[in-house]
């Protein structure tokens, strides 16, 4: 483990600086440092997407890369899509709606990858809606309604 | 900021101001446990063994309810369809109710959360205490207001006389303790009357869920949390020779190492740190390994090769009659599979200064869990609670509860301080309880029509449930302290009705003249094994009605029609009927490699039932299979939230098509070899089927589980469209490109 240095960027708006060790990895810091609640630890190894946040929204697998990788960026996670009340945003209010989760344990990840798409595709297709979340792995069998949810956000936004 | 836990969960139980109900009005019965028939019917054993009012329900002066279950969320929505039972018999709004499930000191013991009982089970008991409650509280408000019983309506906890005279619950609960046991004597509100039962009432943890409030077991941060690994062996066996310790202890945040026979441990301040000191374990430790497994490629021929123990299930042979015209017969197999949780299982648990380990844990079954890791500590049961909080998704018996008992010993080491750990995915994949690998043997004798004269069905598995219970050697730590916990408790036998366990729905739900159901049970358990979605139910199901398509089809019978033929109760008739109609099944064309394939079946012969018709297309050049869409049509008895159980339906069918098309527990004669999700891939976005689900509703008729309504039937549907599209009958899952095109070139 490394020597402790700062780590400062913008989470979810807010400046924050870190006393952490160097080569932390990024899920744990924003998961136990930061306290950001939403990207979980799945595999460790990119393949399920449940740590998945936005940096310079980018969809990025935080349990793969040191929290260098945040350094001086914004991240995103699920706060950050909220509205400013504190309320859920666009999106996270079409994944109420559609009832879009059973444990909701990748839920998480599906909404910050969703995210990445809506705002580089406001419009997408279904298939390109499947297309883009392909790479997060839900074990409920909920991906029906998560693609409904996407849609309908993408109506809404 | 740090939230403590004692806060964010326990908040209710400490709250000011908080009231019972006193019956100072003798309702004019015994309060010995009386139950009327019906109610005694009804209110299962979970109100006769927690027969108290208030250890389930409390009414407070601040107008919320405390509303306390044994049973614990998994992701399939029970605790919202438990708040909707409570609110409607209770008549206020499902807002006020503070719900606590799951806490082995604070709510009522009711066992496991598992195969698809918790709706039959609890129902009951939550009705009858829930209306109890209420009918005291309007006797209070009789007297008080001065009116006959009778005559007062209630709308949200709020009371009206005959004349517009008003009070409301939390006024009359006076704060004398309510004590007192449910009759089993008032009478309960009608379906008629119902206005939250049977709607599609929203989860009410979703929106936590989306907008990142905490919600999971892997949100809390208990204020001084520390994070603990365990090194697992290299193998199931293997014992800790030796292990030098000091690079690890050396390493920064390490504040202990735990060894304890072959089980080794960390505790580190940060996560990076636990699992860095864990590998540098791993690297030091030296371990005698053994090779002596099947290999996963043999496991077919290790099943029926086994000294087993054999019984029938059935055994209700023709007696006399014409001799079959044919003999058709065929085999399956099943492979090991995983639950595959997406989160690995994690726990925190805490010891304080009195001797009580407090463990927050997904467990499914908190009760009989905690008794297992007070067995293992070696302390009273008194000594170790269990709080359930949401984790990932379980689908059975997954290592939930070895989390437990692993942060349990490792809190032992830093007394004060919670400890959180949570498995790595290799340890989760090759460590969880797998569903058992099967084979089963099916014969037809038919008559010149192709119908079944003689219908002969024969079942090969290791175990299936082999949940802790109260023992400590089916937690996968306490197997490695010295001394170890080494009786695992294999059942010599593999269960009988209602349930069944590997035989569950090995008997079909056909009217067949002839009818031989035959268990070959191996309690050997070569991979560790336990609950897994459906038990013995996916493999029997999808062997039987894969079988029922290649009779039809040798009889040259409609598949749905052949179904229909052989089958007499009136509500799977109906269930086949509206699974075909909705697909189109009678217009359907094919061709081009896409073919249509259906399946039926009644989960554990007792439980909710479900019809499935899907369309594949099969591509011959590389063997992909992919499932175009799907009609599943679903009776669970009267319905308590639609959108709950299409959603249940749903995931159930997607699961097991993933089990069907990809999943199988690969391992060498040493270890297993499906570590990750790229060595044990699951379906993905781009495969997962459009689907449309038919509910069929049956108010007044008891609630069905229905957690488990779709297992096999979705393996044998593929199964029978993939040979309607390609011609080619596959028998061994799962149904891979490589398997599908050695198939095809025969």
């Amino acid at each position: 483990m490394g020597e402790k240095s700062v780590v400062a960027f913008r989470l979810n708006g807010e400046d924050v600086d870190l006393d952490v060790p160097s080569d932390s990895t990024l899920l744990y810091v924003l998961a136990y440092d930061a306290n950001a609640l939403g990207p979980k630890y799945g595999c460790g190894k990119s393949q399920c997407g449940s740590c998945t946040v936005l940096i310079d929204g980018d969809p990025v697998r935080s349990c793969d890369v040191r929290v260098s990788a945040a350094s001086g960026r914004h991240v995103t996670t699920l706060a950050g899509l909220r509205e400013t009340d504190g309320t859920p945003g666009p999106l996270q209010r079409a994944m109420i709606a559609e009832q879009a989760a059973q444990c909701g344990f990748c839920t998480s990840g599906a909404i910050m990858q969703a995210q990445a798409l809506l705002d580089r595709n406001p419009n997408p297709t279904e298939s390109e809606v499947r297309s883009a979340l392909n790479e997060i792995l839900c074990r409920c069998g909920t991906q029906n309604r998560i693609v409904r949810a996407v849609l309908r956000a993408a109506e809404e936004m | 900021m740090n939230k403590t836990l004692s806060m964010s969960r326990r908040g209710f139980l400490t709250k000011t101001g908080y009231l019972t109900i006193a019956f100072s009005v003798p309702l004019g019965m015994s309060t010995e446990l009386a139950y009327a028939e019906d109610a005694l019917a009804d209110a299962h054993g979970d109100l006769r063994s927690n027969p108290m009012l208030d250890a389930w329900i409390r009414v407070n002066a601040d107008g919320t309810v405390n509303l306390m279950i044994g049973k614990v969320e998994l992701g399939q929505g029970i605790v919202t369809a438990f708040a909707q039972v409570a609110a409607e018999h209770l008549d206020v709004n499902i807002e006020r109710l503070d719900i606590l499930s799951g806490d082995t000191f604070h709510a009522p013991d009711q066992g496991t959360t598992a195969g698809s009982n918790s709706m039959p089970a609890a129902y009951g008991a939550l009705r009858v205490v829930a209306s109890e409650v209420r009918a005291a509280l309007l006797e209070l408000a009789a007297e008080e207001l001065g009116v006959s019983f009778d005559d007062l309506t209630v709308e949200d906890g709020t009371i009206t006389g005959p004349n517009g005279e008003q009070t409301t619950y939390w006024d009359l609960v006076d704060g004398e303790t309510l004590h007192r046991q449910a009759t089993g004597h008032v009478p309960i509100k009608s379906h008629e009357a119902f206005r939250l039962i049977g709607q599609p009432v929203p989860r009410l943890d979703i929106p936590g869920m989306m907008n990142g409030e905490t919600t999971f077991l892997h949100d809390l941060r208990p204020e001084g949390m520390l994070f603990g690994q365990v090194v697992r062996p290299p193998t199931y066996k293997a014992r800790l020779l030796d292990v030098d310790t000091a690079a690890a202890e050396a390493m920064p945040g390490v504040m202990e190492v735990i060894r304890n026979g072959s089980f080794l441990g960390v505790v580190a301040e940060r996560q990076d740190q636990a699992l860095n000191a864990a590998n540098a374990l791993r690297q030091a430790a030296d371990w005698e390994v053994e090779s002596d497994l099947p290999r996963n490629e043999n496991m077919k021929e290790w099943l029926l090769s086994q000294e087993a123990i054999v019984s029938k299930k059935k055994d209700e042979p023709r007696a006399n009659g014409p001799e079959p015209t044919k003999v058709i017969e065929a085999e399956y197999y099943r492979p090991y599979h995983m639950h595959g949780s997406l989160g690995t299982s994690a726990a925190i648990a805490t010891l304080d200064n009195e001797g009580v380990t407090t463990v927050q844990t997904h467990s499914q079954s908190v009760y009989p869990t905690a008794r297992a890791i007070a067995g293992m500590l070696g302390v009273e049961d008194d000594k170790v609670h269990l709080q359930h909080v949401q984790g990932s998704g379980c689908y059975g018996h997954n290592m939930a509860d070895d989390a437990a008992a692993d942060a349990a010993l490792l809190a032992q080491a830093v007394p004060g301080r919670p400890v959180f750990m949570q498995y790595t995915r290799e340890d989760e994949h090759r460590w969880e309880p797998y569903g058992s690998a099967m084979v089963i043997k099916t014969r037809a004798g038919v008559d010149e029509d192709g119908n079944v004269l003689d219908w002969d069905f024969d079942v090969w598995s290791t175990p299936h449930g082999l949940r802790p219970g109260g023992n400590p050697a089916r937690l996968l730590p306490a197997q490695y302290l010295d001394p170890p916990f080494d009786e695992i408790g294999i059942p010599q036998s593999s269960g009988g009705p209602p349930n069944y366990n590997t035989a569950r729905n090995a008997i079909a739900d056909y009217a067949f003249p002839g009818h031989v159901v035959t268990d070959h049970y191996i309690p050997k358990a070569p991979l560790r094994v336990s609950s897994t979605r459906g038990l013995g139910a996916y493999a029997n199901i999808f062997a039987a009605e894969s079988f029922m398509d290649e009779l039809a089809l040798d009889a040259g019978v409609d598949p749905v029609e052949y179904r229909l033929h052989h089958m007499e109760d009136q509500r799977a008739r109906d269930c086949i009927n509206a699974a075909a109609e909705t697909f189109g099944w009678d217009s359907y064309e094919g061709g081009n490699n896409r073919g249509r394939g259906f399946a039926y079946a009644r989960y554990k012969n007792y439980a909710a039932m479900s019809a499935v018709a899907l369309e594949v297309e099969v591509n011959p050049r590389n063997g992909r299979i992919r499932v175009i869409r799907v009609v599943t049509a679903s009776d669970a008895g009267e319905i308590v939230n639609p959108d709950g159980l299409k959603n249940q339906i749903e995931g159930g069918l997607i699961q097991m098509l993933s089990w069907t098309l990809k999943e199988e527990v690969r391992f060498d004669d040493t270890r297993v070899l499906s570590d990750d999700w790229a060595s044990y891939p699951i379906l993905t976005f781009n495969e997962v089927p459009q689907v449309e689900n038919v509910l069929i509703n049956r108010p007044g008729e008891p609630y069905l589980g229905a957690g488990e309504t779709l297992v096999g039937q979705a393996g044998a549907a593929v199964a029978n469209a993939v040979y309607d599209a390609v011609g080619v009958r596959m028998r061994d899952l799962p149904f891979t490109p490589s398997r599908v095109q050695d198939a095809i070139r025969g």
